[in-house]
């Protein structure tokens, strides 16, 4: 096969332009053989080089006083304070998990957490961001039900047994997803400040060390298959896709963790997207080094396997490590403990090339900088951004919400997601102080600082389909919010950008306004983003999903009991900090409401003026802090009426008895979605007033909790009334009717 | 005291259990290797959860071959205490050490949730500091929790007063809604819900501290 003639087809089929493969040429001073080609084309593959979106990714701000780390390592590094480090990052799995959602689901849960445990740190959370095609549609329900319940089931799978809590996340249901499922995995690790790897050879004369699974034939170009649309062949990709084992992992990071302690690695880093090709090049492109490997030595566990096979597999729980001469029994001794193969397979080389080896035979040879970092980069034409054409309809005069908050509560993208993370182990390591829907963000208590973290995962593509640049400052908004709704300061971010084809100018101008737009956010919020993950070509046949910047973001605070979202005892002030709010029709095209009850997206996304969040969020966290807040919950989806059902859905079942003071019209005063609002209740109004007033914010009280009902008033007016357990029902099964609604595929 | 907790490769609640001994506790713990010979000077051997050898074949099935398997059972065979929590108890089934089997939830599905248990016998090692018919709340963290046995099995647990905790709301199908049961001798108890994981407030619960302190109870009487 090496020996193969390089046609244009054979360029074409590895998804390299004309001019790449010019580039290719000038770099090597000839031409490509085979193996070559393939190597190329997978560390320039848009998965691999961020080829189309690397020129607009720079105008995010990476660093902070607290960065110890930003974008460019397998993960972000941000100093916690008293001597610890925490490494996070979010990444995409949603072509693989398309095609097989259960493997594609865990095995992006293994990706994610081998990047974590690959820079030193111990993997303690994980959080997930999915998005799935409507579960109800009659064309595509069936399908979508069975990669709901695949992706679901696989990254419980791989994380249960890994042994890290899945502490949170969100689940989202749009047709936009019908073809493109996105699975975007966050994880979180700790590490001592000293301690932290990086994926960097050194050392000229030390030995390559491959440790982990053998190498198979699966997932042979799956980042090529990731960096390209779908087409009807989509399901003959099914072999791109690999087979994740957590066990192996498990062992593996143990392993690692151990190795690493002996102080005889030098660097490391974990064989994700493009295997072996990728952990050879990079390490010696960062160290500045060459690496020479012979492929007789790696571990394989099919016979018969080609240089290019062996390059390009993407068989999963496999490391590459350097480490220092003379030291390497000391590794091989921890990983003979852990039942691992660890076999030196090369040497760390003065020339700076990556130098691959087969039956003595050089196969391979090419300069690792040019390859890992020379990649093409694209300024790609963007024009106007996509946007959907739906024009303003009149909104009902009389308020609707004694049928709306019920049909609001059950909808797919609000109703309880219990069905979800029930299935996921949300509590071992005994860090878990809040878990799934208990609080606006997810809380872990640090044992070994006596600190705690929160993180939240946000986005929402159908704000940023109306406006990319708005709807991304949103959810940075609303995800610094949800930290400081529980009390944290979001110090750090990152980002996973789920986008369509980049090659059309009107996508390519919905990422490029979506980065900018979040870039100022997280300039405003002092939220430095520290590493992340593009994923492009999120299209079906030319139908691509709505712009998806989903945001990941890490806060800080002290360890107490947490501020949920159930009201507590009935007899307390609800405050609505932020106040009542205001939205134009044209601003209510976006809103659940919008969707669930009128099937229409149109407008605008609601206005966000971003210092008075920031003086909202400046309050929310001094009242928690002061401990005045017996519950705190923020208005996102669904508004305040829907906040207010979900702050009584608490074992007590307290609900409220509210009355708004404000001009709207009664549903947009319902369901708009302004931001910069929470919903608190307190024993103390007065002194939550003081505070509020303190940072120039409203926070009129606009009711008290009474036992087991809810009703809103406006301006004395009845707009609605209703039992807590009959809305509670709604919320809570909605999800697992729709999982086993009618016909199995 | 000192609490030894069993080290497989695969187990993942052996770092829970080692904290809630020693910090929440504030007794003694160690950690024991699957591959060691003998358990040392431990009162008390933890059986932890995870999925040992990555639950391939059976949950249990494999670690009951493990090599500190028969120090566990040597120290069970002369009234030692062993605890086996979640895949810990799976492991005691599959080796013998108690009766019955673990099979899949009546709904196939992993469930992590914190559930209500109902103490059936204040009479053992691992409930002494508790009371009979006292509800304790903990979490529960399995896909093969359904506790199985036949009927004969299960009436002379019964009437041995073997079942130690039965569950409130029976969240995996287990027959007669067992949670946890003795050993003949009363020194071996398996449980599938979690009581590591509920020693503390912070974490939603501290009612599993009963099983703890019992043994500790139970060890300084010894």
């Amino acid at each position: 096969m090496s020996a193969a003639a390089i046609t244009p087809e054979i360029i074409a089929q590895h998804q390299l332009t004309p001019g790449e493969y010019q580039k290719i040429v000038s770099i090597l001073g000839r031409e490509p053989n085979y193996t070559e080609l393939g190597i190329f084309s997978v560390m320039w593959s848009e998965h691999c080089s961020y080829k189309s979106s690397r020129v607009h990714l720079k105008k995010l701000p990476t660093r902070g006083k607290l960065v110890v780390q930003g974008p460019g390592e397998n993960a972000g590094i941000i100093d916690i304070g008293g001597g610890y480090v925490i490494a996070f990052k979010i990444e995409s799995h949603n072509h693989p998990s398309f095609i097989e959602p259960f493997q594609g689901a865990a095995t992006g849960v293994g990706g994610i957490l081998r990047d974590i445990f690959t820079m030193g740190a111990r993997p303690i959370a994980v959080l997930d961001s999915l998005r799935f095609g409507r579960l109800d549609d009659p064309q595509t329900g069936a399908r979508n039900r069975r990669i709901l319940s695949g992706v679901v089931a696989g990254i419980a799978h791989y994380g249960n047994c890994f042994g890290v809590p899945t502490v949170g996340g969100e689940c989202i249901f749009d047709p936009c997803y019908d073809g493109n499922n996105l699975v975007n995995v966050f994880a979180l690790g700790i590490c001592r400040k000293e301690d932290v790897f990086y994926a960097k050879a050194a050392g000229i004369g030390n030995p390559v060390i491959y440790v982990g699974a053998r190498t198979g034939r699966d997932g042979i170009h799956g980042a090529s298959m990731a960096s390209a649309e779908f087409t009807e062949e989509a399901k003959q990709k099914r072999p791109n896709v690999q087979v994740g084992d957590p066990f192996m992992e498990k062992l593996l990071l143990e392993a690692c963790l151990e190795a690493m302690q002996t102080g005889a690695i030098v660097g490391i880093q974990d064989m994700g997207a493009a295997g072996l090709t990728c952990s050879t090049c990079e390490m010696g492109s960062r160290g500045e080094v060459g690496i020479e490997i012979e492929l007789d030595r790696v571990p394989q566990r099919a016979t018969g396997m080609t240089p290019y096979e062996i390059m390009l597999s993407e068989s999963q729980e496999r490391m590459l490590l350097v480490a220092d001469k003379g030291r390497e029994e000391e590794v091989f001794r921890v990983f003979r403990k852990w039942g691992l193969e660890a076999v030196e397979i090369g040497v760390v080389t003065g020339d700076g090339k990556l130098r691959v080896r087969h039956h003595g035979e050089v196969v391979a040879e090419i300069p690792n900088r040019e390859l890992a970092d020379e990649a093409p980069l694209y300024d790609r034409p963007h024009t106007r951004p996509l946007k959907p054409a739906g024009e303003t309809p009149a909104l009902p005069a009389a308020s609707t919400a004694q049928d709306s908050l019920p049909a609001l509560l059950k909808s797919l993208d609000l109703c309880s997601k219990r069905w979800i993370w029930e299935q996921y182990d949300y509590q071992v390591r005994t860090n878990t102080v809040a878990g799934p829907e208990r609080a606006d963000a997810a809380i872990l208590r640090i044992k070994e600082t006596g600190s705690s973290i929160a993180m939240a995962l946000d986005g929402n593509q159908r704000y940023c389909f109306l406006d990319p640049r708005e709807g991304a400052k949103l959810a940075v908004a609303e995800c610094c919010r949800n930290l400081a709704t529980v009390g944290a300061l979001p110090v750090a971010a990152t980002n996973c950008l789920n986008f369509g084809n980049p090659e059309r100018p009107e996508i390519m101008a919905q990422l490029v306004e979506a980065i900018e737009g979040m870039s100022d956010a997280c300039r405003f919020f002092d939220t430095p983003i520290t590493g992340g993950n593009v994923s492009l070509y999120n299209e079906t046949l030319g139908e691509g999903v709505h712009p998806t910047p989903v945001l990941g973001i890490v806060g800080l605070m002290k360890t107490a009991a947490p501020v949920t979202i159930p009201f507590k005892n009935a007899g307390r002030s609800v405050i609505l900090l932020g106040g009542t709010g205001s939205a134009s029709p044209a601003e209510m095209g976006g809103t659940q409401y919008a969707n669930v009850l009128l099937g229409g997206l149109w407008g605008v996304p609601p206005a966000l003026d971003m210092e008075r969040e920031k003086r909202v969020q400046d309050a929310i966290r001094e009242i928690v802090a002061e401990g005045l807040a017996e519950s705190a919950h923020d208005l996102s989806d669904g508004g305040f009426a829907v906040a207010l059902a979900e702050c009584s859905f608490g074992p007590a079942e307290i609900g409220a008895q509210v009355d708004l003071d404000s001009d709207l019209a009664p549903d947009a005063l319902c369901f708009h979605e302004g931001p910069s609002r929470i919903v608190i209740s307190s024993a103390n109004a007065a002194a939550v007033a003081a505070i509020a007033l303190k940072h120039g914010v409203e926070a009129p009280v606009v009711g008290v909790t009474i036992e087991k009902e809810i009703e809103i008033r406006q301006r004395g007016e009845r707009l609605g009334g209703w039992e807590v357990s009959a809305l509670r029902a709604a919320f809570e099964r909605s999800l697992e009717s729709y999982v086993q609604s009618t016909g199995a595929e | 005291m000192k609490f030894g907790v069993i080290v497989f490769p695969g187990s993942n609640c052996d770092h829970d259990a080692f904290y809630a001994a020693g910090n929440n506790l504030g007794e003694k713990a160690e950690y024991i290797w699957h591959d060691s010979a003998t358990l040392g000077d431990v009162d008390a051997v933890i059986l932890p959860g995870g999925f040992s050898y990555g639950d391939y074949l059976r949950c249990g099935a494999i670690a009951k071959f493990s090599r500190v398997m028969n120090a566990v059972r040597n120290f069970a065979r002369d009234g030692g205490l062993v605890l086996g929590v979640c895949n810990g108890f799976q492991i005691l089934v599959e080796a013998g050490l108690l009766p019955g089997a673990l099979i899949r939830n009546r709904g196939l599905k992993f469930i992590c949730r914190e559930v209500a248990l109902r103490t059936e016998t204040a009479d053992s090692p691992f409930t002494c500091a508790g009371a009979k018919g006292e509800i304790l709340r903990m979490p529960i963290a399995h896909g093969e929790g359904c506790y199985i046995a036949d009927p004969r099995t299960l009436d002379e647990l019964e009437a041995e007063d073997r079942v130690a905790f039965r569950y409130v709301n029976n969240p995996n199908g287990s027959l007669r809604d067992i949670a946890g049961i003795l050993s003949k001798e009363r020194n071996v108890m398996g449980m599938m819900p979690h009581p590591e994981r509920a020693t503390e407030a912070l974490m939603g619960s501290s009612d599993g501290l009963v099983v703890l302190k019992s043994m500790l109870q139970a060890a300084v009487r010894a």
